[in-house]
């Protein structure tokens, strides 16, 4: 048993599973189906599951696909992605999805965050921020799949949603998604060391090495990647893989 | 067939997916003749005490469930909130429980030694199996369980303890069985095979049950 969740974290566009690059390039890498077969048979912690465009084109979440995501997945699914409305998570919820996770709506109507933990309870609202640096290195929290910024900076941006009641907090890098480069420590300790709700790491894991680091350098609770999970070498040939939990235990240190 | 209780409080998908996995068959239903019925019941939730017990009480469904699981003694599966409903209150709140177990709920409270420990106490952990019965054991020596809470159960009766999980210094009791009562703070939903194999054992004792 090993303390800290290890997640892949998923990006869906249309019916496909892709990858990005600093949120954009996204590449195809198969049915989403599949890939959570996959997973599920390796027995992952935890899986985050995003709609990357759910939000820009002004649509629903794909609910049809989503709940047959959702059977193939015998542990916590966390889906985020065009949840506007209270309705909108009653009915992920229902198909058996675990955490809703909220974005865009954090920023621009945090009274949504608090509404919905008060409806589902907190350990079922997730949000995610994404992070850009800005020039001077100041960081920035963004919207809209990285497209608009918010003014807010992630130490604030963190505090406020913690008191509007969510339950945790997935903190993702635009500039290292996709990099494979390594997790920005310096964002991620500042964060988790702001708030008491479990943050998630995600953006630029590369390898088994930065997991680790991201747990003892900036003491999150959790680790997300995707280019980690999905891509094999340095082509980044698409095999869908997860780490043995004895590899993991190494890796991580328990 | 084993009724899952649809009371307006959180994810019933993630168990009837278990379930038709395992090929047994469930129905979600918030309709108290449909739990009149049943040959087994399982209490699923996820939210808050008192909202719960509440949600219980406007569909009308607290006569039905005293009736089946106290009186024709059907097997009875809490889960998460829904076995901390089976208690006698919870400081999360003010309205009495079900009281079918001698147990408070109570927040986790650490010891204070400046340790920061967080809640909810969200993730995978494992259990230490206090007695023997078909549903939960510890013959495998990775099996973890997903959990996801705030509040706990603290059982007075000891022999009502079916496992006990730590978390945060804190040891609280994870699993509970009374005849044919039985809870998990854990969700087993969530548990790869670990879990399948709880719901599993609950699935058998229900075909053993009359009703």
């Amino acid at each position: 048993m090993i303390a800290t969740r290890v997640m892949p974290c998923l990006l869906l566009k249309g019916q496909g599973l892709v990858k990005t690059v600093r949120f954009s390039q996204p590449k195809y890498l198969g049915d989403p189906r599949n890939a959570v077969k996959i997973f599920n048979e390796r027995e992952v912690d935890e899986l985050v599951l995003l709609d990357i465009t759910a939000t820009s084109e002004k649509r629903a979440p794909q609910f049809k696909l989503i709940e047959e995501i959702v059977s193939e997945a015998f542990m916590p699914v966390a889906y985020g992605g065009g949840l506007r409305t209270l309705d909108d998570i009653k009915r992920v919820l229902s198909l058996g999805v675990e955490k809703a996770v909220v974005c865009t709506q954090a920023i621009e109507n945090p009274a949504f965050v608090e509404e919905a933990a008060r409806q589902f309870g907190s350990s079922t609202i997730c949000v995610c921020m994404d992070v850009k640096r800005r020039l001077l290195g100041r960081y920035e929290v963004f919207s809209r799949s990285g497209q608009r910024g918010s003014g807010t900076d992630p130490v604030t941006f963190a505090k406020r949603v913690e008191a509007l009641g969510a339950g945790e907090l997935i903190v993702n890098s635009i500039d290292r998604d996709g990099t494979m480069g390594g997790y920005d420590i310096e964002l991620l300790r500042s964060v988790a060391a702001a708030v008491d709700l479990p943050v998630i790491a995600c953006g630029g894991a590369g390898s088994l090495k930065d997991l680790a680091h991201a747990v003892h350098d900036a003491h999150v609770s959790a680790v997300a990647a995707g280019s980690l999970f999905v891509f094999q070498g340095r082509h980044r040939a698409v095999l869908i893989n997860f780490p043995s939990t004895l590899e993991l235990r190494q890796a991580l240190n328990q | 067939m084993i009724t899952i209780v649809d009371y307006g409080m959180g994810n019933l998908g993630s168990i009837r997916n278990m379930l038709a996995r395992i090929g047994v068959p469930s129905i979600i239903s918030s309709e108290a003749h449909a739990l009149s019925t049943a040959s087994a019941i399982i209490l699923p939730g996820v939210g808050a005490f008192d909202r719960a017990m509440e949600n219980l009480d406007e569909r009308g469904l607290l006569p039905v469930l005293n009736d089946r699981v106290l009186g024709a003694k059907v097997p009875v599966l809490g889960i998460c909130l829904g076995m901390q409903l089976f208690a006698l209150d919870s400081e999360e709140g003010t309205r009495p429980g079900l009281g079918w177990i001698d147990a408070h709920v109570v927040r986790f409270s650490f010891p204070a030694d400046g340790v920061r420990r967080r809640l909810p106490h969200m993730g995978w952990n494992s259990v230490l199996v206090r007695k023997q019965s078909d549903i939960l054991d510890d013959r495998y020596e990775d099996s973890r369980y997903y959990f996801v809470h705030n509040y706990h159960v603290r059982c007075r009766t000891t022999e009502d303890i079916l496992a006990a999980t730590e978390y945060g210094g804190v040891e609280f009791h994870s699993a509970v069985l009374k005849a044919n009562i039985m809870g998990t703070q854990f969700h087993p939903e969530k548990s790869h095979k670990y879990g399948m194999r709880l719901l599993s054992g609950f699935a058998r004792l229900t075909a053993g049950a009359t009703g």
